[in-house]
């Protein structure tokens, strides 16, 4: 039972700001909803996708983020009303498109949706979508809470609605993957019929063909529409103050900031000294809220996460309203009290109040923390990132790595994005040497591969996951396939977009909401562009590392596709392949030549070390049961037996 | 909606672990029992990277009064509940203060690090004495070697909320537990909960 439809108007519930934004979609009579999955963004389509069938939505996980752009594109030009969902890096992907639709309008509403990591806590950079707000001059809202997420949803609906063009509600990890309680609204019911009209005039925004041209009369067309939209924001209820009339100190923020901004003034017990305006709004900034607020103090601090674009937008307004609101006292990210990287917090900003007001912040008492530190130095041994137990990667890194030394030609890895990135790290055996956007591994390799002309002689693989296969991959693969480039491509192929919790993608026969799909077959695909194909099981290390030397020797574009599902897959949770055990009368540790090979190089997290008889052991609650430590065991010490 | 006392307003929980241990679960089902008090419940998490293996940790805010941040503010943590010993003592650093209190699974999970030989895994005896010294109480509780004679390991988490409950700081009732698990879990996973729920109120009195 899902309260997400359940749940009677009026009704609070706890939902993770994710469910939230899922809410307001339908609260808002969302229509046709895609994305593509990325941590922290997945759940909202997922949330979605599990009620489709009730309310009649349309929902995908598309191929990647620009053409699920165009999709949740479609909807709004067919009048009905689209969101399209994504982790920062999609905007990036899809901002070829929104550009132009930027400029185009919209019909039905549409509301983009990404949701940003600062501190990168699943991501490998931590860039920001706001950015592209103030680039496509479109509106931007940020929700403070779980409550405002849903609620600024449905606005968001209704605001592109009167504009006629695209709106960014942008979430953070700190919300998307927070909960907190959610007062329910309305859900609509409304029979829609989607038509698409296009035999109007092309200056017509709501019959006329859709495009950008002629651009420059579109353009400036489109900045009206943000006179509209800053009208709008002076009177939004979403932004709002709390604090004295004249307070010491003015701090602006938004987003999650917002609370830590609150926990900040309570913790300091400031309240009667700080002035707290909440911006929901925060691109384009109306300039009359900000005159009125901005007139009440000489002193303004801004908390923002990552780089200082709000405040640099208030300081553009307060430049502007000089001579009405006289010189201020900044502080935030460019004067130096918070830091221009990673997560805000709580801390960071009662350290910064504690400067600025020169007020002592109450610590853990001195003795205690030292006692703490040295304790914890001893008694917390760090935990560094691991592929799972039974991680297919372990395997597959296992043997591309030791292949790639024993051919000796100083052979090396390109990557991207997906748990298989973590190959950079030790639980990969540091095989991955690039790692970058999806798709980034093949393109690199590509042009890795064209340079025995300069006299490059090391061999070159490429390592790409299923789901980003289709993603990027394929447009680097067919430019190294039509330049003959001399490289080898490892398909991990775990059967689903793993990382982000197994969302389907073209490569399976299901879509988002459960329904069969076309799976498109990434052999007969590469073999149909020229490409020479194997496939391999990476728990057979013998046989994937004889095939990689096999290919290691034909000239041209080779693809191998490792096959094996994600140890943590829905279908394979919980079923071991096999038992494994360490034989003791075998296994003679430090006395054989191994050197502990099994948990001091391959390092599953389901072997143990037995400090006190010196031998591997099997942790019978972690292992999982995939029988690939029983294959590199020198002394065949480590025993699999086939579970019936 | 009973008048709700809490010891501290907000009353800040973390409840930690390591990836695969159930950790979110456990974060979902206490918030849901004190939502379901009328408190205003926030809770911060951090995954996504956290495969198996990796640290988790979840920050629950409690409040009678208004929402707070998903993140505790350092020394802020009034109750932990730790599935992993040593993750116990990470938290301790970060959040601990002399009035803080700690319900602590003794099943140890080796990090990478350890299996391979590079760093120590501490003795138990050792950590319950240095959790019992940065902590007004300390509870430690075999949940996992429990759990598996229930069938399934990953129940320890639910052991660790009946002993939540048991110690009486928070509002947590049985009736409240049954209606957060109806909600996510199918008839047959309920009674094993539960099961593993009285277990774990009974592992502290």
């Amino acid at each position: 039972m899902s309260p997400i439809l359940d749940g009677q108007p009026g009704t609070r519930h706890l939902l993770m700001g994710n469910e939230a934004i899922a809410r307001g979609a339908l609260e808002a009579g969302v229509d046709v909803v895609a994305g593509y999955p990325g941590t922290p963004s997945s759940e909202i389509i997922e949330t979605l996708a599990r009620v489709s069938a009730q309310q009649n939505l349309y929902v995908e996980w598309s191929v990647n983020e620009k053409v699920a752009m165009e999709v949740a594109a479609a909807g709004s030009f067919a009048g009905l009303r689209s969101m399209c969902v994504m982790k920062q890096n999609g905007v990036n992907v899809g901002s070829d498109f929104l550009l132009h639709l930027a400029i185009t309008g919209t019909r039905g509403g549409m509301v983009l949706v990404p949701c940003d990591d600062p501190g990168a806590l699943s991501s490998a950079n931590e860039g920001e979508s706001r950015h592209f707000a103030r680039m496509l001059e479109i509106p931007l809202l940020e929700p403070a809470d779980f409550q405002e997420a849903k609620d600024l949803i449905k606005w968001a609906f209704e605001l592109s609605e009167k504009i006629q063009n695209v709106v960014m509600v942008r979430s953070v990890t700190r919300l998307s993957h927070a909960s907190g309680n959610v007062v329910f609204g309305d859900l609509p019911d409304l029979e829609k019929k989607a038509f698409f009209k296009h035999q109007g005039n092309i200056l017509d925004p709501l019959q006329g063909p859709m495009s950008s041209l002629p651009v420059v009369f579109k353009h400036g067309r489109q900045q009206e529409k943000l006179k509209k939209v800053i009208a709008e924001f002076e009177v939004s209820a979403f932004n709002t103050y709390s604090g004295p009339r004249a307070p010491e100190l003015l701090l602006i923020t938004g987003s999650a900031c917002y609370l830590y901004s609150k926990e900040a003034i309570s913790l300091l017990g400031v309240e009667d000294r700080v002035g707290l305006l909440k911006l929901a709004t925060t691109w384009p900034l109306p300039p009359q809220l900000m005159e009125k607020y901005l007139c009440t103090a000489d002193k303004v601090l801004v908390v923002e996460e990552v780089i200082p674009f709000l405040e640099e937008n208030v300081k553009i307004i307060a430049a502007e309203l000089a001579l009405k609101i006289g010189s201020k006292t900044f502080y935030g990210k460019r004067e130096g009290s918070l830091p221009q990287t990673g997560e805000m917090n709580s801390d960071h900003v009662a350290a910064a109040l504690s400067k600025i007001l020169s007020v002592a912040s109450e610590a853990v008492p001195e003795a205690y923390a030292a006692r703490a530190k040295e304790l914890s130095d001893a008694g917390a041994p760090g935990r560094d990132l691991t592929f799972c137990a039974g991680c297919p990667h372990r395997a597959s890194f296992w043997t591309i790595h030791n292949t790639l030394q024993m051919d000796g030609r100083e052979g090396f890895v390109c990557g991207d994005i997906g748990c298989y990135s973590l190959a950079i790290l030790p639980t990969g055996f540091n095989t991955l040497k690039t790692l970058h956007a999806m798709g980034s591994g093949i393109g690199l390799a590509s042009g890795f591969g064209m340079l025995a002309q300069f006299g490059m002689a090391q061999p070159v693989v490429a390592v790409v996951g299923d789901s980003t296969f289709f993603h990027a991959a394929l447009p680097a693969l067919i430019n190294a396939i039509h330049h003959r480039s001399d490289i080898t491509i490892v398909v991990l192929d775990n059967s689903g977009t793993a990382m982000t919790g197994f969302q389907s993608h073209p490569g399976l026969a299901v879509d988002a909401t459960g329904n069969e799909a076309s799976a498109i077959d990434v052999v007969n695909l590469c073999q149909a562009m020229g490409a020479t194909v194997r496939v391999s099981d990476p728990f057979e290390p013998e046989k994937t590392r004889q095939t990689l030397l096999d290919l290691f020797e034909i000239k041209g574009l080779k693809v191998l596709v490792l096959k094996q599902m994600c140890a943590l897959s829905p279908e394979k949770k919980a079923q071991k392949m096999f038992e494994v055990s360490v034989d003791q009368a075998v296994c003679i540790g430090q006395a054989c030549g191994c050197n502990q090979l099994c948990t001091r190089i391959f390092k599953c997290p389901g072997l143990n070390w037995d400090k006190e008889h010196l031998v591997s052991r099997i942790d019978e609650v972690i292992c999982v049961g995939c029988g690939m430590c029983a294959s590199i065991c020198p002394a065949g010490a480590i025993r699999k037996k086939e579970v019936a | 909606m009973q008048q709700v006392n809490l010891p501290y307003d907000p009353y800040n929980v973390i409840i930690t672990g390591v990836g695969g241990q159930g950790n979110v679960m456990a974060s979902r089902i206490l918030g849901n029992m004190l939502s379901r008090k009328g408190l205003s419940v926030t809770i911060g998490e951090t995954f996504g990277a956290s495969q198996r293996g990796g640290s988790v940790m979840s920050h629950l805010r409690i409040s009678a009064v208004s929402s707070w941040s998903p993140q505790i503010p350092k020394g802020q943590g009034h109750l932990v509940i730790s599935l992993e010993p040593t993750e116990a003592m990470r938290v301790l650093v970060n959040y601990g203060n002399p009035a803080i209190k700690v319900l602590c699974n003794t099943r140890s999970i080796h990090a990478i690090g350890v299996i391979s030989g590079e760093q120590q895994y501490p003795d138990l005896a050792d950590i319950k004495a240095w959790v019992a010294e940065l902590s007004e109480a300390a509870w430690f509780m075999d949940a996992t070697e429990k759990a598996m004679e229930l069938g399934n390991p990953i129940l320890g988490n639910i052991m660790m909320i009946g002993a939540a409950a048991a110690i009486g700081v928070l509002p947590l009732d049985r009736e409240d537990f049954e209606a957060a698990i109806a909600e996510n879990l199918s008839l047959d996973k309920q009674e094993l909960n539960l099961k593993a729920f009285n277990l774990g109120v009974g592992m502290v009195k």
